[in-house]
């Protein structure tokens, strides 16, 4: 197996990380960054997404138990979530809609191809979750996926300047809508900020994971008729 | 260490079992994390067998999407022809949903 992968993310990442630290900017965030500077590296060096992937794989093979491993944080707040049900099942079910809608009609107006359409439905989902639908639907599973990806990037870089900007002081607001809108990548950058924010967020990705998966197959063949 | 390991690695393994078995269009990571819940719930699981190592995954989650998202370079032609599109339906739908999200969920407080 080719190392090249998995020691060009580390490296890059540890170095904008170390950035991030010093300047938490949100346009020095450093998957972004990372993205970007492994794109040039490969585009530069002549090489192929595949022999980056070789090992580049194993990291994003580590989603699957991270995913698995958000159950502690929500574990350990479940009293407060409880008691925050109504607000959290309502935030899922409209977040999750407006998700979906939103982007559908924008790209609609815009002109753009079935395909897009399609692909693009849903990105607020987490990867795992939004490549199954995406199939499901008849879209490009891999375009979903970086469409995903952006979308987490927003997330990540904007999330919280955005709720800052938009006086959202409540945690459980904050929490919820960035899991609802960014999953994973929304998810991990919250954490950071507050654990109640960030448990709420890991459920907030949940639940619209499973909403979307359950909804949009139904949904856009009603849209599509239009 | 391999404790922990062992119950993350078992739940996901599990988790995509159960997604196989049952058809549902939900991954089974996702599955796994809800059995998980409910095993610490119930006591089957305890706390602080996984605590660490679950943190170790939590804590690191951003870096996993950065092979996934190199894979835009595969996109480009495709995205160049409807640039416009996307990055209006990425960005503002990106804005209105967490915006709205966020507000109704604290009007609901």
């Amino acid at each position: 197996m080719n190392p090249l992968g998995i020691f060009l993310t580390i490296s890059i990442y540890f170095v904008f990380g170390k950035i991030y630290e010093m300047k938490p900017k949100f346009y020095l965030n450093p998957v972004l960054l990372s993205i970007i500077s492994i794109i040039s590296v490969l585009y530069f060096g002549n090489i192929g997404y595949e022999t980056y992937m070789e090992s580049g794989r194993i990291l994003s093979f580590l989603l699957g138990p991270a995913v698995v491993s958000l159950a502690i944080p929500l574990y350990r707040k479940r009293k407060v979530i409880k008691a925050y049900s109504i607000q959290i099942s309502s935030g899922v079910i409209s977040g999750g809609l407006i998700a979906i809608l939103s982007a559908f009609f924008i790209v609609y107006v815009l002109g753009g191809s079935t395909d897009l359409l399609l692909s693009i439905s849903p990105k607020s989902v987490t990867t795992p979750i939004a490549i199954g639908v995406s199939e499901q639907i008849g879209g490009i599973p891999s375009l979903t996926a970086i469409l995903v990806i952006i979308t987490g990037i927003l997330g990540n870089s904007m999330g919280i300047p955005l709720l800052d900007l938009f006086g959202i002081e409540d945690k459980v607001a904050r929490g919820l809508s960035m899991g609802v809108t960014s999953h994973g990548l929304g998810t991990a950058q919250i954490i950071k900020e507050d654990e109640l924010s960030g448990a709420v967020s890991g459920l907030g990705m949940a639940l619209n994971g499973i909403f979307t998966s359950l909804i949009l197959f139904h949904l856009v063949q009603i849209l599509m008729r239009f | 260490m391999y404790k922990g390991l062992t119950i993350i690695f078992g739940f996901y393994f599990l988790g995509e079992i159960a997604a196989e078995i049952s058809n549902l269009p939900i991954p089974g990571n996702v599955l796994g994390m809800i059995f998980l819940v409910f095993a610490l719930l119930s006591g089957v699981v305890d706390i602080n067998d996984v605590e660490d190592e679950a943190s170790f995954f939590v804590d690191n989650l951003s870096i996993m999407f950065i092979p996934p998202g190199v894979g835009i370079m595969l996109y480009f032609g495709l995205i160049r022809e409807e640039v416009l599109a996307i990055t209006a339906g990425l960005v503002l739908s990106f804005i209105i949903t967490i915006v709205s999200t966020a507000k109704i969920v604290e009007v609901l407080r």
